[in-house]
C-alpha cells in the first residue's frame, strides 16, 4: 500500500476558506443558503464551512446532515449491510438554496441518492454541490458547482479524507492499493 | 451489520447484537416518520404479503404502513372469505402465494409454530406477527424500543408484565427479549393465568400487584381476554379488576412514577384504569408509533440482506 499526501492540514484549511468565499460570491451572500452535509465527512466539512461563512458574512447558516443509506442503488447487492443512521435536517428546505456537501466526488451515485433523499424532504429553490476532492470517473451526468481540489486518479486508487473530528489529523491522501487487494 | 437469521420468528435465542441493531435502525426510521414525505425507497420492487389468519387491526395496519413506507408492494390476505374457508391447508395457501413471486411473508396465525412451518415450505423471508400463545416478536421489540427511549438503556431496568401470562405471546416475547438485553423481568397475575415453571425463564412471579409496584420501573399491562372468564380461569371481570386491575390507587404506593405500557386494545377500567391509560406516565401511544418504526426496521434489515 502506497500513501501519497494530496493536501496537508494547512492546505485543507485554505481549501475550505476558498470554497466558502466562492459560495458567498456565487450566491451573492448567504441569505437563503442552507448547508447539508452527507454523513460522515460531509457533515464535518459542512460545519467548518458554516463557521467560515459566519466569519465572512457575519450570519449564521443552518447546517443539516443527510444519511443516504435508504436511497443507495447498491443496497441489496452488498455483502455487508450498511448501518442506517438518521438524517438530521431540522429546518424547512423549501425555497432555500441547498448546498450539498461531500468529501470525495467519485461516480456520482452518492450524489444521485442524496438528491433523491433531499427531494423527499421538500422542494428547494436550488441545489448546489460542493466537494472537497473531485477524483473523476463519473458514472452519472452530475457536476459539482464548487470543487476544492481536482485529483486525477485511476479506479483502483482510493482517496481518503481525514478530519480531526473523526481522525487524528486534517489531510487528504491518495492510496495505491496492492494489486491483490483490488476487487 | 446484518441479522443472523433471514426470518423473524421469535425473540427466543435472538442475539443481543441483533436486537440492538433492530432497535438502533428503528430509531432512524422514526426520523423518517417525522418527515413531510414519509416514504423511502429501500424495498422498491419487493412484494410482501400479509397473511392474517386471525383478526387484527393495529398490527396489520402497522405492518402495512411500514411496508408501504419502505416502497414495497403489498398484498393483504385475510382468512375470512378466502380459499382457507374452502378448506385449503396452510401449506397449499403458502405455496400458491409463493408461486405469485412474493419476497416476504408477514403471518399471524392462531396456531403456535405456523410461521416456523412456513419457513420450511416457502423461500420468502417470514416475519411472525403473532402465532398462538407462542411469540409476537415485533410487539416486544416496540415495547423495548419505548422503554429504551424513555430510560436510555434496558440493562437493569425492572419490568413487570401483568395479566394473563399463560395465553400471552406478548409476554413470552417480552420475557425473552428483555432478559437477553439484561433487564429484570417479573410477571404478576392470578395463579390460574401464570404458567407453571415460568421461573425457569428467569422471571420472578408475584400474585399481588401491591407487592410489585414498589419493585419496578414499568408495568406492561396485558389485555384480559373476556373469553378466559367463561372458561373459569377467573370468577368475574369485577373481581379481576379489584385484584389485578392496574389503578392509580395501587400504583401510587410506589415512591416514584411507574411507566405504564399496554399492547392494546385496552379494556378500560378492567385491566387498566382509564386515568392511568391517559395519564402522564402512560407511553401507550408512543408504543404505537414505535411499532411502526420497529416494523420498518425489521422489514428493511431482512428485505435488503440477500
Amino acid at each position: 500500500m502506497m500513501k501519497t499526501q494530496v493536501l496537508d492540514a494547512d492546505g485543507l484549511r485554505r481549501t475550505v476558506n476558498r470554497l466558502s468565499h466562492e459560495l458567498v460570491e456565487k450566491n451573492k451572500g448567504v441569505q437563503d443558503v442552507v448547508l447539508v452535509g452527507i454523513r460522515t465527512r460531509g457533515e464535518y466539512l459542512a460545519h467548518r464551512i458554516a463557521k467560515k461563512l459566519e466569519e465572512i458574512e457575519n450570519m449564521k447558516v443552518k447546517v443539516g446532515v443527510l444519511d443516504i443509506t435508504l436511497y443507495r442503488d447498491d443496497l441489496r447487492g452488498r455483502l455487508e449491510q450498511p448501518q442506517l443512521k438518521s438524517s438530521e435536517i431540522l429546518f424547512d428546505i423549501r425555497g432555500k438554496v441547498v448546498v450539498l456537501i461531500d468529501d470525495v466526488f467519485f461516480t456520482g451515485r452518492t450524489i444521485r441518492s442524496a438528491l433523491n433523499a433531499l427531494m423527499d424532504l421538500g422542494r428547494p429553490a436550488m441545489i448546489q454541490l460542493l466537494v472537497l476532492v473531485d477524483r473523476g470517473h463519473r458514472e452519472l451526468p452530475i457536476k459539482a458547482d464548487f470543487v476544492g481540489k481536482n485529483v486525477p486518479t485511476s479506479r483502483g486508487q482510493e482517496v481518503k479524507v481525514e478530519m480531526t473530528e473523526a481522525d487524528e489529523e486534517d489531510a487528504v491522501y491518495l492510496i495505491e492499493n496492492d494489486e491483490k487487494e483490488k476487487k | 451489520m446484518k441479522l443472523q437469521s433471514r426470518h423473524l420468528l421469535g425473540l427466543e435465542g435472538v442475539r443481543k447484537e441483533d436486537i440492538t441493531l433492530i432497535l438502533d435502525t428503528a430509531v432512524s426510521f422514526k426520523e423518517v416518520l417525522e418527515r413531510p414525505i414519509k416514504k423511502v425507497p429501500p424495498l422498491q420492487g419487493k412484494t410482501i404479503v400479509n397473511l392474517f389468519f386471525e383478526s387484527s387491526t393495529r398490527t396489520r395496519i402497522s405492518f402495512e404502513l411500514a411496508e408501504r413506507r419502505l416502497s414495497a408492494d403489498v398484498v393483504n390476505f385475510a382468512a375470512q372469505g378466502s380459499s382457507v374457508s374452502k378448506g385449503e391447508t396452510l401449506k397449499d395457501t403458502a405455496r400458491n402465494i409463493e408461486a405469485m413471486k412474493i419476497d416476504m411473508v408477514v403471518i399471524r396465525h392462531a396456531s403456535s409454530g405456523a410461521p416456523h412451518f412456513l419457513t420450511r415450505v416457502v423461500k420468502a423471508n417470514v416475519i411472525n406477527a403473532g402465532d398462538g400463545a407462542h411469540e409476537h416478536p415485533t410487539q416486544a421489540l416496540l415495547d423495548m424500543m419505548t422503554l429504551r427511549e424513555k430510560y436510555g438503556k434496558l440493562e437493569g431496568l425492572r419490568v413487570c408484565i401483568v395479566g394473563d401470562i399463560t395465553h400471552s405471546r406478548v409476554a413470552r416475547s417480552n420475557i425473552y427479549g428483555l432478559k437477553t438485553m439484561g433487564a429484570e423481568v417479573s410477571v404478576c397475575g392470578p395463579a390460574t393465568l401464570i404458567p407453571k415453571n415460568i421461573e425457569e425463564l428467569g422471571v420472578r412471579v408475584y400474585h399481588k400487584l401491591e407487592d410489585v409496584v414498589t419493585q419496578v420501573d414499568a408495568l406492561n399491562v396485558l389485555r384480559i381476554q373476556l373469553e378466559r372468564q367463561k372458561s373459569g380461569l377467573f370468577p368475574s371481570l369485577r373481581e379481576y379488576h379489584r385484584f389485578f386491575g392496574v389503578t392509580k390507587e395501587k400504583v401510587d404506593k410506589a415512591s416514584k412514577p411507574i411507566t405504564i405500557m399496554h399492547p392494546g386494545p385496552i379494556n378500560r377500567d378492567v385491566e387498566l384504569s382509564a386515568d392511568l391509560a391517559d395519564g402522564p406516565h402512560s407511553v401507550i401511544l408512543e408504543q404505537v408509533t414505535n411499532g411502526e418504526a420497529v416494523r420498518m426496521a425489521v422489514l428493511y434489515l431482512l428485505g435488503t440482506s440477500n
